[in-house]
């Protein structure tokens, strides 16, 4: 049995919040719960579906595999399955597979007594899936204008969008995304850094204290922001690199057309910076 | 229904400034500034300060200061010392390397590059004391030196872009320029040049690291905010002597995907994940334009690229 020495008195009835008892098990080390249950079949019609498809295309070749979204003249209406149908059902069942993933973790924390913060933070990462393929395309009016799921051909997608509006480093957005992204990784690696110097701090030293971990910051930097409050900030900085992702795309198509180089020309022309012009 | 959720500290409790654990006879002082700040209590620790300087730290923040300058004043020497069009031309302004001409020469004329390779050594040499500073503080509070090495990760790919790789290519007009769009568009036009960036397999894995880097710590974040309640931010302590939070925390990953991390396992994946992607970034970097001139044929070349 998959159990942990300690698992047994966890495992115990409650916190479901569809189907009473029936979902109430576990497979292996797995909780399934009625949400397990969608999620497996999502899951499993959707990735056999992304073999069917890499079944009709003409290459096995894992990078190069790639299901496509409908063609931009069909609008935002059905698809035949194989010019695609299929990218628009293996959608569905994408969405159908992450929020039956989200309800699933919300299970798990009530049976467990925990705060929802995961199912929450996961649902930022879906969202900023669901933008992409479902908000934008819907509000640009097409399938179309949805990502291939592919290795290599998402990666052209994301080239080919961005060089569409110009130069997306010039999107403010893009740019508030990567700063998070950036400062997330600094700050991960800080707190990774700093609990494992406090508990590996070398052959035959004492483990230190929360208090060493809060000097050394106050001496290095001036703050140390504790250790709760890092998990707060590094939630808040993951979140919002989700988020600001989300933004940068939704607004490119949908709210701003052109360039986004020349889009900065409108900081530019501000009339604050030609009030002593003659 | 209407749990608390660890989201805020509601109510700040307030007691005598923490002076911090006594250093070592080798040390200075620590620079006794201290405050409280209401709106930092709000998300972690109320208070500010103190700081340790010593000399690594003066000299850094000198450093600092010089590469800062030279910056600044040459953006505004390029709009006529005009203020205004100082900050309403911000974002374009910059001190860019020296032309391809002048190859790996240390001693080109100022207005042709002297000044960035001035501000580039002075910008190291203060981020290298940084590094020392952090070593000498980890050492003198009796940790590891786990933060040293992630902060020489980040290191490592700021010197190949601005240095070990202009080296290699010789020529100081390959490293990036100090200016907020020019330094994006060095980024974007380095892509083009080499046929796009996406197709070189150590860029590939810097990304997945610096994306892995924001699921863990929300991952990690918010399952230690999950399980607040049972004391799970004082990690030192679950990792010697697991409590209910560990438990529960390891618990739910493993109901939840079939596999859990330990408190401390969490925190080598968490290190790993974020030095990897500077690391892996910097050899994407390094052999783009010395060993591989066009990711694009080179995907070709190997499988993984298509027409």
């Amino acid at each position: 049995m998959a159990l942990l020495n300690y698992e047994r008195k966890y495992r115990i009835r409650g916190g479901t919040l569809v189907g009473g008892d029936l979902f109430d098990f576990w497979v292996g080390p797995f909780y399934v719960g009625f949400f397990g249950v969608t999620t497996a079949f999502f899951a499993a019609l959707g990735t056999a579906l992304i073999f069917f498809g890499a079944s009709q295309g003409d290459t096995w070749n894992p990078w190069l595999i790639s299901i496509n979204p409908p063609d931009v003249s069909y609008g935002l209406a059905l698809a035949p399955m194989m010019e695609g149908g299929l990218w628009q059902i293996i959608t569905f069942c994408a969405i159908g597979a992450f929020g039956s993933w989200i309800l699933r973790e919300v299970e798990i924390s009530r049976k467990l007594g925990m705060g929802y913060h995961v199912p929450v933070a996961f649902s930022f990462a879906v969202l900023a899936y669901v933008t992409l393929v479902v908000i934008r395309p819907v509000l640009m009016g097409a399938w179309g204008h949805g990502f291939p799921y592919g290795i290599m051909s998402h990666l052209d997608w994301v080239s080919n969008t961005g060089y569409m509006y110009g130069n997306f480093h010039y999107n403010p957005a893009h740019m508030v995304a990567i700063t998070f992204f950036f400062t997330t990784t600094l700050a991960l690696a800080m707190h990774g850094g700093l609990v494992l110097s406090a508990t590996n701090p070398g052959k035959g030293k004492e483990v230190k204290t929360p208090e060493h971990e809060n000097a050394f910051f106050r001496d290095f930097i001036g703050y140390s922001i504790g250790t709760l409050g890092i998990h707060r900030l590094g939630l808040f900085l993951a979140l919002s690199a989700a988020f600001w992702s989300a933004v940068c795309i939704v607004i490119s198509g949908p709210f701003y057309d052109g360039s986004w180089i020349t889009w900065w020309d409108g900081w530019k022309n501000l009339p604050i910076w030609h009030l002593g012009d003659v | 229904m209407a749990d608390y959720q660890n989201i805020f500290t509601q109510i700040q409790v307030r007691g005598h400034v923490d002076h911090g654990v006594p250093l070592g006879p080798d040390n200075d002082d620590r620079f006794q500034i201290t405050t409280f700040s209401h709106l930092f209590g709000r998300l972690g620790d109320a208070q500010v300060g103190p700081v340790y300087l010593g000399w690594t730290g003066i000299a850094s923040l000198i450093c600092g200061f010089f590469a800062i300058e030279i910056i600044g004043l040459n953006m505004m020497a390029s709009v006529n010392w005009n203020p205004i069009e100082f900050v309403g031309t911000l974002p374009w302004l910059t001190l860019n390397p020296p032309g391809p001409e002048h190859g790996l020469n240390f001693f080109v004329p100022l207005a042709e590059g002297g000044w960035w390779l001035l501000a580039g050594f002075f910008l190291t040499a203060s981020i290298l004391l940084w590094w020392v500073r952090s070593y000498r503080r980890a050492i003198a509070l009796g940790l590891g030196t786990h933060i040293c090495w992630a902060f020489a990760a980040a290191i490592w790919l700021y010197l190949v872009c601005g240095f070990i790789r202009p080296v290699m290519m010789g020529s100081w007009s390959e490293a990036v320029p100090f200016g907020i769009f020019t330094h994006l568009d060095w980024t974007n036009n380095f892509s083009l040049m080499y046929g796009n960036l996406f197709y070189n397999p150590f860029h590939m894995l810097s990304i997945v690291f610096l994306y892995g880097s924001a699921l863990l710590f929300a991952m990690h974040g918010a399952t230690i905010l999950a399980v607040g309640r049972y004391g799970g931010e004082r990690e030192i302590e679950q990792i010697y002597d697991r409590g209910t939070a560990s438990e529960r925390a390891a618990l739910f990953w493993r109901w939840t995907m079939g596999f859990n991390a330990s408190m401390e396992s969490i925190h080598r994946w968490a290190w790993w994940f974020a030095i990897l992607c500077p690391i892996t970034g910097g050899i994407g970097i390094l052999l783009t334009g010395t060993v591989v001139d066009n990711w694009f044929l080179w995907g070709l070349d190997n499988g993984f690229a298509s027409f």
